[in-house]
């Protein structure tokens, strides 16, 4: 019982998921910028918006592979 | 302004009626005793995945966000998109440390964080800045809830004089106090299903209409000035609007779970798993608010702002009635009716989450604790329906007479107020490390400097931080709530070494799954 709570409680490389999400999110030199356009839209605009999907199935792929 | 729109406003007054009903019938969901506080103020902790989804999206996404965050791409340009980053840094929080502070809650029945912080440090006046900073932060959110109710209301074109102008806000007010009253977090909790049924098909049917009827976006953002279509590249010795743009979004995202409200919507859940799972679920939102926040340029694309029929109405509430004018230039009056209900209803259901919040701190770690300190349930559940009108009642005075710019200016020091408890409550669910005399030092320290810098700045959000011949522009939150870590770090060992005395009622087992 003690080894499942230590490991429970612990870091999952997994994680490392959330660090590359919040990382981008929160560089704007990366994506402020009008090309590629996607339909018109400048890449600004529909690149944070792909990011918010991009970084749900991270939460997702998070979520299955680790446990309470 | 334009002519009262019949159509539109009937539809409008048919969908407030159903979910007035709906507030009052919810009483009888998931039937409980409503005379116990955890009954009436977390509806019970029963709420499962799909219903808190809903409720937390109540909480982050309010009628609020859906007019100000478009006003501001139209006025300022991409700026505005902060939104973005903001709504997706702050899942892997709730995903993370907002998870653990929900198993503790569970366990030893918290109803709030004041709840947390003084079984977690046994302090009861660092408790007291937890709760009183949360009531203070919470209030100008309400009546910022009742900005957007205000702006619609106009946008159907009623206007009068005097107390007639203000009548049908109080109406909307009474029911909304009404059903809180007797239905508690029950009543947001089913009306925000409704709400986000309307708001997705508004936004959804905006995204795709608007567009066709404009010509493309490429069209659309050709419209755009050239300086408002992206960040301003910084110049030599400052980081300029990279900075301001990722503090803005970080600062943000570190304070949102700190509000009352969203603590109430996240403690009502009925499992752990429910928050994780909403962690990934949630974005969903994320992603139409930043859908939402391109409507800021279609009014610009459409050339609403310079039609003569909607100055009235951009002399009124400024830009702030951007979204409702182009909604009521693209669409016909019976589109435009759902729309501006589902605006409307979206201001009710986090002002009545705002309100419940707001009582079950005072109840809790005020009254109880400094008052009556053995309430029976039923003299606190009474005392809390009470606190939650006595609340509401505050914000609508606070809306009616005073200038909606103060309303503004204190939700943005609200902001810097409520990042101050991220100490002991966000790191005080990883550990127990921190004295709780520094932790409250901390507080007073950041809040103070918060306060005074947003003072110097004439109440914008960035503050210039020079370093040497440098330049970081950045959120004021962001800059105080690391001050406050660092004298809260430096003063742990210099109180500890004065006093011996820690208690902790919590037991590390408490913060994640039984294990079984």
């Amino acid at each position: 019982m003690l080894e499942t709570q230590t490991k429970r409680s612990g870091w999952s490389w997994w994680y490392l998921l959330f660090v590359i999400q919040v990382a981008v999110a929160l560089w704007p030199p990366f994506y402020n910028r009008i090309e590629p356009t996607l339909m018109g839209i400048p890449f600004f605009y529909w690149f944070q918006l792909l990011w918010v999907i991009v970084s749900a199935f991270f939460t997702a792929i998070v979520y299955f592979a680790t446990s309470d | 302004m334009q002519e009262v729109n019949w159509i539109a406003l009937g539809i409008f007054v048919v969908l407030f009626g159903f979910i007035s009903w709906l507030g009052f019938a919810a009483a009888h969901w998931r039937k409980g005793d409503l005379d116990q506080l955890h009954e009436w103020g977390l509806g019970g902790r029963r709420f499962g995945t799909l219903i808190t989804w809903f409720l937390v999206g109540g909480d982050i996404y309010t009628a609020y966000t859906f007019i100000a965050v478009p006003a501001l791409a139209f006025g300022a340009g991409a700026v505005a998109f902060f939104a973005v980053p903001y709504t997706i840094i702050i899942y892997p929080l709730l995903f993370l440390a907002f998870r653990r502070l929900w198993y503790v809650c569970h366990k030893h029945g918290y109803i709030t964080a004041g709840d947390f912080v003084r079984g977690r440090f046994g302090n009861r006046w660092l408790a007291l800045a937890v709760t009183v900073t949360g009531i203070v932060a919470t209030m100008p959110y309400i009546a910022l809830q009742l900005v957007g109710i205000q702006v619609v209301i106009g946008a159907l074109g009623i206007s009068g004089t005097g107390f007639a102008a203000d009548l049908p806000l109080l109406i909307a007010f009474v029911v909304l106090a009404a059903f809180t009253y007797s239905s508690g977090l029950r009543a947001p909790a089913s009306i925000a299903v409704v709400k986000d049924i309307l708001i997705y098909a508004t936004a959804l049917t905006a995204i795709v209409v608007i567009p066709m009827q404009l010509g493309g976006f490429g069209k659309i953002f050709a419209a755009v000035p050239a300086q408002k279509l992206l960040l301003a590249v910084p110049g030599p010795n400052t980081t300029g609007s990279y900075s301001g743009y990722a503090t803005l979004a970080l600062g943000s995202a570190m304070a949102l779970f700190l509000y009352p409200h969203s603590v109430t919507g996240i403690l009502s859940a009925s499992s752990g798993h429910a928050i994780r799972r909403n962690a990934a679920m949630l974005p969903g939102y994320t992603l139409m608010l930043g859908l939402l926040a391109l409507l800021g340029f279609f009014v610009i694309g459409a050339g609403v702002d310079k039609l003569p029929e909607y100055a009235g109405g951009f002399k009124q509430f400024g830009n702030n009635f951007a979204v409702p004018a182009l909604l009521l230039h693209s669409f016909p009056s019976w589109f435009v009716g759902i729309a501006f209900a589902a605006i409307g209803i979206g201001a009710l259901v986090p002002a009545a989450i705002m309100s419940i919040a707001a009582a079950n701190l005072y109840t809790r770690n005020i009254h109880r604790e400094f008052i009556n300190k053995n309430p029976t349930d039923k003299q606190e559940s009474q005392m809390a329906k009470l606190v939650s009108l006595i609340v509401k009642v505050g914000a609508l005075v606070f809306i009616l007479f005073v200038p909606t710019q103060y309303a503004i200016q204190l939700q943005l020091l609200g902001g810097i107020w409520i990042i101050q408890t991220l100490p002991p409550v966000m790191f005080g669910a990883y550990t127990r490390w921190f004295n709780s005399w520094a932790l409250l030092a901390g507080w007073a320290v950041g809040t103070f400097a918060g306060t005074a810098m947003a003072v110097a700045t004439k109440l914008t959000p960035t503050f210039p931080l020079v370093i040497g011949n440098h330049s970081f522009p950045g959120y004021t939150a962001v800059y105080t709530v690391i001050l406050n870590l660092a004298v809260a770090v430096l003063l742990t060992p210099l109180f500890n070494s004065m006093s011996s005395n820690r208690t902790d009622e919590t037991v590390a087992a408490d913060y994640h799954d039984k294990v079984y």
